[in-house]
């Protein structure tokens, strides 16, 4: 890919980092990076299109280490999870072999697997030796029958957010506009109903969520044409064009979708979350703001009052035992306030959360939430993020699966809310999932066996208040752990 | 022995092979205040932190030198010496393993040049120990990459004989061994125990049991490893009364080890099992002049027994193993001890003892050519990573666990399979997974002139098709 487009897409007029004349896009640091790179951001935007055959055009490292390691949910065919690459060699890197393996490469996936299509990702090894993946592509397509779409989206191009990006604007060049949805089939017990085709955005059905979700669409006669990508097959993708309204749901990456589509097609769009009962309801009433259809707006309201009253009593007792909580959140972009808001409305208090990926425009809606003066973590390293929750006095930390491990050693509670989670906390239903699972990982009587020093070595801390400030002490108490000692001793 | 079948088809598919450079970083894991650096972009170092996240359940530090487009063309060099220094700077690591990546080879990186470059320009930062190896993705897997490692750690942190002034057996009870990747760390700790019973004192290098072995510190928080084989530990191989050498791919290293001290070696491809178990029992019986103790001969005796108990199951068993070459050779030693059939065998990549493995064709290859095999010749286990989870369950057979990753088990990081005491265990799971899948015996069969009147016991029972036949339930 040419870096000037790579500049073009880094210019993204809907988002509110361009003002600030910011990449959105920071350099990493050498031996200070967290994160993925681009090619990930695509494979989480892209993978979850189940029936396609996913190839990673590379050497082993990056399909190796990666694949079959998300919690996408398909409804159906489960090609996705087949983890699918080139495996370049070394002789294929330095005889430039490369496009003719994945020329045949494809035609193994289609004779075998007979997918819908073929998405091929470049990698950094194959972007720097030079292979033609649009050209490549473009002849397996003709060659083999098959739809072939190139998603350059090396990782070195750039983080996350970028592959993402590159990720949706790939589906809106290749594949977007490529077929014509039927009509929707009619409800025997509603026939007269008028059904909306709706398409949403960056919903990747983690663990199943959107299936929480998904049931609300239906009651209210939306017609899901198209989420990208969760649960989504290649033919949905491809009748995004006839969606009458949009929303992006997760990543502000994703915004170039909507963006265009209403460029290209005038499909107006909005910003909204599926965490929270308050932002669950107001993502319904937006659809039905956009499509303007007085009957759908009257069913939208009975459908939240009727939501909201049932989920005001079931979550009553959660509410009572996760009362005045303090909660460090440490997550990406849009989960940066809209899961403040699922928390707060547990009644959880949200002391800090993280903004590493948020635009402005997700700051200000932390504020407004949150009071002017909340904490926002721009960079959270370990160290960081365990100094913070001290500081704070949380009771739990909620964060991505990567900062699990640095929660559990320092004796603090966690609660995974990034793509690798077991759970759905989306829709209505969601929030009574995420209250049992904050509860369950709380009120956990292994706390305090995991803070109890051996009865042997009684610590001669006073007792702290909070997690960490207990372990500190107890870590004071004994800076060098007993067994190095030993180790050291003996080699002398 | 066994005939190698070489990749045949232009795509992987459910692959086996995890990278060079991933294997490289779980060796420098290994040692004590540690942090793996690789030289790629910052995804490399990602999705390795997760994939061992994932397998080990603990934190564990990684990072890279952030590679971008354009560093990758007009070289990258700056990148490396401003990871390093930032590296020591901020995290104080006792080593830093500075390993390349196929993006970083692809570029034609030296970083062995880098290192003195750094070494010039921030003298403050000598006592930091780095061990610079070159893992191309593109080649080798994860086990060729750890013992590329291990082997660049003895090229640097090991002096000769003669200049170091070190003596084989002047530490008279200390044994070095060298860990292959097929170890656990729970194999390491039994190892361990196993060696100080002999009134021995193991070094091991690289030490997972130390570091990985899931335990909870006292300290809240480090960005390095909170253990493994300590630095110091380098400089008194020397002086060590014997080398044990666990897994073939480290023969190079073994070799390198032996040249500079002069330390005998002794080498074992595994430890899987009763003979090898015993041979190692009498080699370290041997080394320390001590007679075997009472307890191991018990223990002996109880693998024995455990032969006998599991024979009638695993005799004849077929199974299916698709691993890194050295488990891989390891576990058709074990299952031919058993008298079980290895039926499909397949190695992430090419290794020189796959060559001396008993059987008649290896292939090199992913889990979709396991599948193929296995189905083919009806093979009643599957013995691989979490990846084959899929693979069996579309087999339909059992899937034992073994290499890595195992990201859809706890503490598979800590099952020991070696010795007499972990050989026993890995019998009975063996049988046990064959024993809840086996269908013994003749299938029953129905005279036509039968008067036995079952339906009726049938459907009380709930048998659904005899139920709604006759809908006596109704």
């Amino acid at each position: 890919m040419k870096s000037s487009d790579l500049a073009a897409l880094l210019d993204e007029p809907a988002c509110d980092h361009n003002l600030k004349g910011k990449t959105g896009c920071a350099r990493p640091t050498p031996g200070a990076t967290a994160g993925g790179c681009t090619f990930d951001g695509a494979q989480i935007a892209l993978l979850p299109i189940a029936d396609v055959a996913h190839i990673v055009h590379g050497p082993s490292g990056c399909a190796g280490s990666s694949w079959d390691n998300r919690g996408a949910r398909s409804s159906g065919p489960t090609l996705y999870k087949l983890g699918m690459t080139t495996d370049l060699s070394e002789q294929d890197v330095i005889m430039g072999r490369g496009e003719k393996r994945l020329f045949h490469a494809i035609k193994q996936a289609v004779d075998r697997y007979s997918p819908a299509a073929v998405f091929v990702y470049s990698t950094c090894v194959t972007a720097l030796i030079g292979d033609d993946l649009e050209a490549t592509c473009k002849a397996a397509a003709a060659r083999w029958g098959v739809p072939v779409i190139p998603v350059d989206a090396a990782g070195f191009y750039g983080n996350k957010n970028l592959g993402n990006r590159l990720a949706g604007e790939t589906m809106l060049k290749h594949v977007v506009g490529g077929r014509e949805p039927e009509p929707p089939p009619v409800d025997p017990a509603r026939p007269d109903l008028r059904v909306h085709d709706i398409a949403l955005i960056g919903e990747y059905n983690i663990a199943g969520e959107f299936w929480n979700t998904l049931p609300l669409f239906d009651e209210l006669g939306l017609r899901v044409l198209c989420a990208l990508s969760g649960d989504a097959r290649f033919r949905e993708v491809q009748t995004l064009h006839r969606a009458e309204a949009t929303m992006v749901v997760c990543s502000r990456a994703m915004l170039n979708v909507a963006r265009k589509l209403n460029d290209s097609y005038g499909i107006p769009w909005f910003e909204g979350s599926f965490y929270g009962i308050r932002d669950v309801s107001a993502a319904l009433r937006d659809f039905a703001r956009l499509l303007d259809d007085s009957e759908l707006t009257a069913r939208a309201g009975a459908l939240i009052a009727r939501e909201e009253a049932r989920l005001a009593a079931e979550l009553a007792p959660w509410r009572e035992r996760l009362r005045d909580k303090r909660a460090l959140l440490y997550t990406g972009g849009v989960k940066s306030w809209s899961m403040v808001a699922a928390l707060q409305d547990l009644g959880i208090h949200v002391v800090a959360t993280g903004t590493k990926k948020s635009t402005e425009e997700d700051k200000a809606r932390i504020r407004a939430l949150m009071g002017e003066d909340a904490q926002m973590i721009e960079d959270g390293n370990a160290r960081q993020l365990l100094n913070l929750a001290r500081e704070h006095r949380a009771d739990i930390l909620i964060a991505g699966g990567r900062n699990q491990y640095t929660a559990l050693k320092a004796r603090l509670p966690f609660l995974d809310v990034n793509q690798e989670r077991e759970h759905g906390y989306a829709g209505y239903q969601g929030m009574i999932t995420l209250a049992r699972q904050l509860t369950r990982a709380l009120e956990n009587p292994v706390w305090d066996a995991v803070r109890r020093p051996a009865p042997w070595r009684a610590s001669p801390a006073s007792p702290a208040s909070g997690a960490v400030s207990e372990t500190a002490a107890v870590a004071a108490a004994d800076p060098i752990p007993q067994r190095l000692n030993e180790r050291e001793r003996a080699h002398g | 022995m066994a005939e190698l079948l070489h990749r045949s088809k232009p795509l992987a598919v459910s692959p086996l092979k995890t990278s060079q450079p991933l294997g490289a970083s779980l060796a420098v894991l290994g040692l004590n205040r540690a942090m793996p650096l690789l030289h790629g972009a910052q995804g490399c170092a990602a999705f390795a932190k997760v994939f061992l996240v994932r397998h080990f359940r603990e934190p564990i530090p990684l990072q890279s030198t952030a590679m971008d487009p354009i560093n990758s063309v007009m070289g990258a060099d700056d990148n490396v010496i401003a990871a390093l220094k930032t590296i020591a700077e901020k995290n104080r690591p006792a080593a830093i393993g500075l390993l390349t990546t196929g993006l970083s080879e692809a570029q034609g990186t030296d970083i062995h040049r880098m290192l003195k470059t750094f070494r010039a320009r921030y003298p403050e930062f000598q006592a930091v120990r780095i061990v610079a190896v070159n893992t191309p993705d593109f080649d080798g897997c994860l086990e060729s990459g750890f013992a590329l490692a291990v082997k660049a750690m003895i090229e640097a942190w090991v002096t000769p004989a003669g200049e170091a002034t070190t003596r084989p057996g002047r530490r008279a009870h200390q044994i070095n061994v060298l860990c292959g990747s097929l170890l656990t760390p729970g194999d390491l700790e039994s190892l361990r125990e196993l060696i100080e019973r002999f009134g021995l004192n193991p070094v091991l290098i690289p030490d997972l049991a130390d570091s990985l072995d899931g335990h909870l510190d006292t300290e809240d928080f480090s960005p390095v490893t909170t253990g493994g084989a300590p630095l110091s530990a380098f400089a008194t191989l020397g002086d060590a009364a014997a080398t044990l050498v666990v897994g073939p791919s480290l023969h190079a290293a073994a070799d390198l080890l032996e040249q500079r001290t002069g330390v005998p070696s002794h080498r074992f491809d595994h430890l899987f099992g009763l003979d090898v178990t015993d041979r190692l029992v009498a080699t370290l019986a041997d080394i320390s002049g001590r007679s075997v103790p009472a307890r191991l001969e018990r223990q002996r005796a109880q693998l024995q027994d455990a032969l006998l108990d599991t024979h009638f199951l695993l005799g004849q068993a077929r199974v299916a193993v698709a691993a890194d070459p050295d488990l891989l050779h390891a576990l058709v030693a074990l299952l031919a001890e058993t008298g079980a059939e290895v039926v499909a065998a397949v190695a992430s990549s090419r290794a020189a003892v796959l060559s001396r493995t008993p059987l008649p064709q290896i292939r090199i290859g992913d889990l979709e050519d396991l599948e193929d095999l296995a189905r083919e010749r009806g093979a009643e286990l599957v013995i691989s990573n979490s990846h084959a989870a899929e693979t069996a369950g579309r087999l339909g057979v059992p899937l034992l666990r073994a290499g890595i990753p195992q990201y859809d088990r706890i503490g598979g990081y800590q099952r020991g399979w070696i010795g007499y005491v972990g050989g026993r265990q890995l019998l009975f799971d063996l049988a046990n997974a064959l024993l809840e899948q086996a269908e013994h015996g003749v299938a029953p069969y129905r005279s036509l002139y039968s008067r036995k009147s079952d339906s009726r016991q049938e459907a009380i029972h709930g048998a659904p098709q005899a139920s709604a036949h006759f809908g006596w339930r109704h």
